[in-house]
């Protein structure tokens, strides 16, 4: 290999492993299912308290043209925020444990994973996570009657880029943290992305404030569930999809190479 | 002879302006039992983490079996066992859990890891404590696990650095035990340490390192019969006076070392300079000739005890 093309794929940024680290995870959470699970909860609460209170007093929703009850609006919504919230949870606090205090990652990079394989691994379990959530939302949004066709089941690997998308910008933003209280940034982002991504009302609503809702990666993420949940599918999908992969990849890019930096200098 | 195990040239590692190994040419054979000595922060764990293939060299070349750790640091260390100097022990898993999930670290099959588990569990001596959690074992058993989990993958290659800090003497002597007994199978091992028993007793060959740089080689006989004298005296006077009689010493045997609690007295013949002392009027109040060890080398080369 000459030197020009290593420089562009490095040996060690090769993905060869990655999956050890979730056998590794699935040891430590055999013990500690209940952490998972209960992650499930919130979004489900929302939507519980949504469908009994605002649906009630909210008419109708145009989705791509069809108009939908606001329950059936917002259900999807919720379960794009149910997929972000299981990947940011294990992607961030977790991931700055392993990464600064328990020393994790610094026993794997001695072995033959390397700094590519930690990072897919570990973004590879919270997506895992997200899809988990994702999984049981939909479950129970059937079971409620918001589901709409067959092509909801669409939305699990949309879930999935939305978990992948929101894993890997976690963890590439945790490796720059320097400690706990930096948590809180997390915690302080989360919360707006939550609430303004179109999630609980249609982006015509922001006005001239919606290019702001644009860039929000949750906001491409709600578009595609609830496309896939209607069954009304559009070129302006594509977009949304391509916005999520690019930014995916960017990001992993860069979990790995900061793993690199962090622990093999 | 031949191709070398490990073959460093020129090797450099920096952290930022700091400069903590300085240009080291260091080759390891196979079979051979090879040490780092040096005072902390002589860059000795800097070495062996680029031989370990965690850390990149900023300059020179470094060859391990022949292959160089940038393209090839993967393959290099599925061949290796690294006991780093601060134990990564996984603490969220029991004790066998570290051991096998580790080797499947390496891709060996579930059963394989089973099997390397139960047997590395006797060697650690840490059988009973198999279902334990790692945070519940005392520091000397946390050491015998990082030491078993490096052997998971049956390394060729062994790099244990400070393998027995917080080890009680009788569990030193277990593993300097199981240590010759990788050795005489043909593993290759090479430590770093601050034990000159330590090092007499496993090392064929040594490099003594000081701020970066490798200031003597060789093996421990070797090392004491080049930069020692046969025997040593050593004198203690009575405290705080050590400095004033060793005006008094000057010209006895080859060379004299005042210590704050002792004078050394380097000479090929330690009792003819202890009757000297005597003749000279001083009266020290103890006296012991004894023959020179590693650990004099180590004080004549660094200008520092083990104990700095
Ligand atoms: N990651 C790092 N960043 C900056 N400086 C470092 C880093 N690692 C080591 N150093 C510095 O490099 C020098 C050599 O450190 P090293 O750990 O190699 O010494 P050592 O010989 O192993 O010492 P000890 O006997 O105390 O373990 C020290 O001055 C240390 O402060
Ligand atoms: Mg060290």
């Amino acid at each position: 290999m000459s030197a020009g093309v290593l420089r562009i794929f490095p040996p060690e940024m090769v993905v060869r492993r990655p999956h050890r680290m979730i056998e590794r995870h699935i040891a430590v959470y055999r013990r500690q299912w209940l952490i998972v699970v209960s992650g499930f909860f919130e979004p489900l609460f929302y939507l519980l308290s949504m469908r009994a209170g605002l649906g009630s007093l909210v008419g109708a929703v145009s989705v791509g043209g069809k108009q939908v009850p606001y329950d059936a609006f917002v259900a999807p919504a919720l379960m794009a925020a149910s997929a972000m919230n299981g990947a940011i949870f294990d992607s961030t606090g977790n991931v700055l444990h392993r990464l600064k205090y328990a020393r994790i990652y610094d026993a794997a990079l001695a072995t033959p994973m390397g700094p590519a394989d930690v990072a897919m691994g570990e973004i590879g379990w919270a997506l895992i996570r997200g899809q988990i959530y994702a999984i049981g939302f939909l479950v129970v949004m059937a079971a409620l009657g918001l589901t709409n066709s067959w092509w909801c089941l669409m939305a699990l690997p949309i879930c999935a880029l939305i978990g992948l998308c929101f894993a890997s910008i976690g963890f590439a933003g945790t490796t720059f943290m320097r400690g706990w209280s930096d948590m809180d940034i997390v915690n302080t982002l989360m919360m707006p992305l939550f609430l303004f991504s179109a999630t609980f009302f249609p982006i015509a609503a922001y006005g001239s404030w919606a290019w702001v809702v644009q860039i929000s990666p949750l906001y491409h993420g709600v578009a595609l569930v609830r496309a896939a949940n209607e069954g009304v599918w559009s070129a302006g999908l594509l977009g949304h999809t391509l916005f999520l992969v690019v930014l995916s990849v960017a990001a992993l890019v860069l979990a790995a190479r900061r793993v690199d930096t962090l622990l093999r200098k | 002879m031949s191709e070398p195990l490990i073959r460093a040239h020129h090797l450099v590692k920096k952290f930022g302006d700091f400069t903590a190994v300085d240009g080291i040419d260091v080759e390891v054979q196979p079979g051979e039992a090879f040490g780092f000595l040096g005072p902390n922060g002589a860059g000795k764990s800097s070495t062996m983490r680029m031989i370990s293939c965690v850390s990149k060299p900023t300059d020179g070349t470094l060859r391990i079996f022949g292959l160089d750790p940038v393209t090839d640091g993967p393959k290099i260390r599925a061949r290796i066992g690294v006991v780093p100097q601060l134990d990564t022990l996984d603490t969220e898993l029991s004790v066998q859990e570290n051991l096998w999930i580790y080797g499947r670290f390496f891709d060996l099959s579930r059963a394989e890891c089973r099997r390397r588990t139960t047997e590395l569990l006797d060697f650690a001596q840490l059988t009973e404590r198999a279902e334990s959690v790692v945070d519940d074992l005392s520091g000397g058993m946390k050491r015998r696990l990082s030491i078993a989990r490096s052997l998971i993958n049956e390394p060729s290659l062994l790099l244990l650095d400070e393998p027995t800090t917080g080890l009680d003497p009788q569990a030193r002597h277990v593993l300097w035990d199981r240590l010759y007994r990788l050795k005489q199978q043909g593993v290759t091992l090479v430590l770093t340490t601050h034990y000159m028993d330590e090092a007499e007793q496993l090392c064929d060959r040594l490099v003594v390192m000081d701020q970066g740089r490798i200031v003597a080689e060789g093996s421990p006989r070797s090392l004491i019969e080049q930069y020692a004298t046969r025997e040593v005296l050593e004198l203690r006077f009575a405290a705080g006076t050590n400095d004033q009689f060793a005006d008094q010493l000057h010209g006895l045997g080859s060379r004299q070392e005042a210590l704050p609690d002792r004078v050394l007295v380097y000479a090929d013949d330690g009792e003819a300079a202890l009757q000297e002392v005597h003749q000279r009027g001083m009266r020290p109040e103890s006296a012991l000739v004894r023959r020179a060890s590693l650990e004099d080398v180590f004080l004549l080369l660094t200008g520092r005890t083990l104990a700095d």
